[in-house]
């Protein structure tokens, strides 16, 4: 098998596995909509406060929700004896990476539509001025996370880096991911998406950094 | 081969004589750099005495930085070689980072109050140094998760080498966040150049504080060995004997077998 198809491969057994097991739909969306609904509460009724913050809570319930993604991908292979199966499956390792982090991203993307649509109607927000800078955003935003999000991964094998240190590893490794995608969202929402395109540009670098170093160390958090 | 250069020295640096004439040397040091920043170096013509805060904030920004370049390297030479002595190194210098970014931040807060009015301010340098402080946080975390110790070391490793990768890019991502919500940022030193006096103080602290990171660091490297072995011998059931895998010792730390 070529490399590519073997990142398919796997991509595509995660993807079948989320779309039997819908822990997206299940637990992944329902706790951002509960993210998005606790943020709403806590900055109080005022519709202004609400608008302007809009573009980082729709990253911050995107973040979290991708942590949750993150661990479920890495659960799964936890169960069963999956994992040694995965390693000793004659595919370069750096291509269960990628693939880990297609099926990953492909998911996040799914629940990100959600969440937009969920903050433009909570927060009365319209996002048709500069859609294209918005979608490029999450796009770029999501392969950059879920890069980080499946490196790490692994760690959630370890039941007390699961709870904890996961989230405390990774949320300020994407710091760049959120400053970017709120940024570019909030330049899209106010019809500047223009402007945007050097955090764009700072989006693709990290993404390509980010994939270029898994592909590159991935094989040595796997090697047991 | 540079890499059993590096070792030769590391091993060296850390035998016991090594450790008391790294230690001697840094207390000189930091008793020097002491006399110069309080006594020999004026006071501040606009800040007065608040700036002599500088002669250790900016040494510990300097140490907070050269100790995750540590990491950084001994992370890769780690994963390159498979010797656990890089992965101490790497947990030492982490370890003495940590200590001195909290410091660097703690020192910067002292000195924002009395000068900007206020203790903390949404500065690139100061967002990037804090959030470089949880990353490696969190590269302690996951260093004391309960794992086997090969397992923990590459683990580790690789957040040693993604975490270091990651800082530029902070740190870009928040100069420019930044500029887009405010005006410019204060500059810690201004731009006007320094008084020689005070350049010389400065430039000796740092040279004391590198001498302590150094010293720091080889004794947390003898007490990682002395962990090990003790681990090795409550796990091996005939006392003395190194559990299997432990490196060779180096000169000066022989394992002495108990009777």
């Amino acid at each position: 098998m070529t490399f590519a198809r073997q990142a398919l491969a796997v991509a595509a057994k995660d993807v079948r596995i989320e779309v039997r097991g819908r822990y997206g739909a299940g637990t992944a969306l329902p706790f951002a909509a509960t993210v998005l609904i606790a943020f709403g509460l806590a900055l109080g009724p005022g519709r202004t406060l609400l608008r302007q913050t809009a573009p980082g809570l729709l990253w911050m319930a995107t973040l979290f929700a991708a942590v949750l993604s993150f661990r479920r991908s890495f659960e799964a292979e936890g169960e069963d004896g999956a994992l040694e199966g995965l390693l000793l499956a004659p595919v370069d390792k750096a291509a269960v990476f990628l693939g880990k982090a297609a099926a990953v991203a492909l998911q996040l993307l799914v629940l990100e539509v959600a969440i937009v649509l969920m903050v433009s109607a909570l927060f009365d927000l319209s996002f048709t001025a500069d859609v294209w800078v918005l979608a490029a955003a999450l796009l770029l935003g999501t392969v950059g996370l879920a890069a980080v999000g499946s490196l790490f991964g692994v760690l959630a094998e370890s039941p007390r880096a699961r709870e904890a240190v996961f989230p405390l590893l990774v949320l300020p490794l994407v710091t760049p991911v959120l400053l970017a995608g709120v940024r570019s969202t909030a330049l899209a929402v106010a019809g500047l998406g223009s402007q945007a395109g050097s955090w764009l540009g700072l989006l693709i670098a990290f993404d390509v950094i980010f994939l270029a170093v898994g592909m590159l160390v991935f094989e040595h958090l796997m090697e047991d | 081969m540079a890499v059993t250069a590096g070792e030769r020295l590391m091993a060296k640096a850390t035998a016991r004589r090594g450790e008391r004439t790294l230690g001697w040397g840094a207390l000189v040091a930091v008793a020097a750099s002491a006399v110069m920043s309080l006594a020999v170096a004026p006071p501040d013509a606009e800040q007065g005495n608040v700036q002599r805060l500088m002669y250790v904030h900016v040494p510990s920004a300097w140490l907070a930085y050269l100790s995750f370049v540590i990491v950084f390297v001994a992370s890769i030479a780690y994963l390159r070689t498979h010797r656990i002595r890089w992965d101490r190194l790497a947990a030492a210098s982490a370890e003495v980072g940590v200590l001195f970014t909290a410091l660097t931040i703690v020192l910067g807060m002292l000195w924002g109050k009395p000068v900007w009015g206020a203790w903390w301010t949404w500065d690139p340098r100061i967002t990037t140094t804090t959030i470089l402080l949880l990353i490696y946080v969190g590269y302690l975390a996951v260093r004391r998760l309960p794992e086997s110790p090969a397992r923990r070391a590459r683990w580790a490793a690789v957040i040693g080498v993604v975490g270091f990768v990651d800082v530029p890019i902070v740190q870009l991502s928040v100069t420019w966040w930044r500029s887009l919500h405010q005006g410019p940022t204060v500059r810690l030193l201004g731009e006007t150049t320094m008084a020689p006096v005070m350049l010389t103080a400065l430039l000796v602290a740092v040279g004391a504080f590198t001498l302590l990171y150094w010293y720091l660091v080889a004794l947390r490297l003898r007490v990682g060995r002395l962990e090990e072995r003790a681990v090795g011998e409550a796990l091996s059931p005939r006392l003395g004997v190194p559990p299997s895998g432990t490196p060779a010792t180096v000169p000066g730390e022989e394992v002495v077998p108990s009777a």
